[in-house]
């Protein structure tokens, strides 16, 4: 997969309220796993968003595989899947097989195609003994783990991932995290929990709405590390 | 238990599971019409309400979930019926009471024994027909889902704004409650929004 970013700002707001929260970024990714992090408010979260076209830019241009995002949202978003922070917010319907199921609503597949997949998909996760569960009853990793089912099942390309573990306990993100490594997929992974970065091909370094690093994970973490260390 | 298993599905196999999403709904409708009228007859809202109780039992659920179900209206039937009864005479009071009870606990009955899904589904095909009159059933159907399931999550924010208040010694005005309310409800709502056009509902 190849993601362009050509002179993107983005900005919140209009006037006296305007609040540019990404400056001129220019970047190509092509990594199979790209790290994201920096301070709350550095923009993380926003050029997460842009690559999903959950977020336009207010000027420049982000193409995925060619696709401008404020063209091809649509195909896009079938070849990107999004996980965000909050399983509660993601989870769309009641029982956890019926929110795997979701995703196939009209992907036009038989009945038995589909339980067929969300039965995979479950037992992956080691779901199935929950599948008629409510999903709001299940553990916040497995809550997690069944938002991440309920994205894959669309077989997306790519994953991007907004901090799917900071709701977690320690235990849950480590669990998430040996997830997310044996995963065939590309990801892009905003994260606190830097240990998950281990084994990353590159971690961009946000702060004030600029990339300030971009190298393999040691260095970027040092330039993070390096960077709180200048703050008072 | 928390309040977000209000109401929701129970997998199982009684007659009322069994019983095509359709019909469920069509006697809903049914009864809700009906009302209009059973509230002006106790001896039937009370026959009514007999009957959904048997209604539960075929379902294979006792007398206290379908307490469970309307007890968060129990405040407001008990007064309006203490007020029924000391203005228009408790026959009056039975039948207001009564087919509001009613209505609420089929409503509760229909989501308890059928999945969303089949009930999403239902409502899109019936609602085929209104397509050229540009309603969208997809739409429609999805619509309804997102408003069954924002049910509990209202709920449980209510809850919790309530302990956050008691928690800092609040006062419990009005204003204090609903204004946190409607704005987390929002913001919910927002990242409701958000997650379904990631997940492709969009078109
Ligand atoms: N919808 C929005 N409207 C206005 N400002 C926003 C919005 N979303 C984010 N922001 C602001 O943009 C800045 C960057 O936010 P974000 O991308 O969420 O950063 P991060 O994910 O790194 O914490 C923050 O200052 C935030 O307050
Ligand atoms: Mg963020």
């Amino acid at each position: 997969m190849r993601i362009e970013l050509e002179r993107v700002t983005h900005t919140f707001g209009e006037g006296s309220t305007a609040r540019t929260v990404l400056r001129d970024l220019t970047l190509t990714l092509t990594e199979r796993r790209i790290g994201v992090i920096g301070h709350n408010g550095s923009g993380k979260s926003t050029f997460l968003r842009l690559l999903n076209a959950l977020v336009l830019p207010t000027s420049g241009r982000v193409r995925v595989d060619g696709l401008d995002t404020a063209r091809d949202a649509k195909e896009l978003r079938r070849r990107i899947g999004f996980l965000f922070t909050d399983p509660d917010a993601q989870i769309i319907m009641p029982t956890v097989a019926e929110d795997v199921a979701f995703g196939l609503r009209r992907s036009g597949l038989s009945r038995s195609e589909v339980d067929r997949r969300v039965r995979d998909l479950l037992v992956r996760f080691r779901l199935d003994g929950h599948a008629d569960h409510p999903a709001h009853l299940l553990s916040g990793g497995q809550k997690q783990l069944l938002a991440l089912a309920s994205v894959l099942i669309t077989e997306p390309l790519a994953l991007v991932m907004d901090e799917p573990t900071t709701l977690l306990d320690l235990r849950n993100a480590a669990m998430i995290g040996r997830v997310v490594a044996n995963l065939d997929e590309t990801v892009l992974l905003a994260t606190h929990h830097l240990e998950l970065l281990e084994g990353f091909e590159r971690v961009l370094v946000f702060h004030e709405g600029r990339v300030v690093a971009d190298a393999a994970p040691e260095v970027a973490i040092a330039a993070y590390r390096d960077l709180m260390g200048r703050e008072p | 238990m928390r309040t977000s298993s209000l109401g929701l599905f129970r997998p199982g196999d009684s007659p009322v599971h069994r019983m095509p999403a359709g019909w469920k709904l069509l006697i809903l409708l049914v009864l809700g019409v009906a009302s209009v009228l059973t509230q002006h007859w106790w001896g039937v809202s009370a026959a009514l309400l007999v009957a959904t109780i048997g209604s539960y039992r075929a379902a294979g659920f006792g007398v206290g979930v379908l307490w469970a179900q309307v007890r968060p209206l129990w405040f407001l039937l008990g007064f309006t019926a203490v007020v029924q009864v000391i203005t228009v005479g408790w026959q009056r009071a039975v039948g207001v009471s009564g087919s509001i009870v009613v209505l609420v606990a089929v409503a509760a009955l229909v989501t308890l024994t059928t999945p969303t899904s089949a009930l999403v589904d239902t409502v899109v095909r019936l609602a085929r027909p209104l397509a050229p009159l540009h309603v969208d059933p997809e739409r429609l159907g999805l619509f309804l889902m997102v408003g069954v399931r924002c049910v509990p999550l209202v709920a449980d924010l209510a809850r919790q704004v309530r302990e956050a208040q008691i928690a800092r010694r609040a006062t419990t005005s009005t204003r204090a409650f609903v204004v946190p309310l409607v704005v987390r409800s929002l913001r919910e709502a927002d990242a409701l929004g958000e997650a379904l056009v990631a997940r492709g509902v969009d078109d």
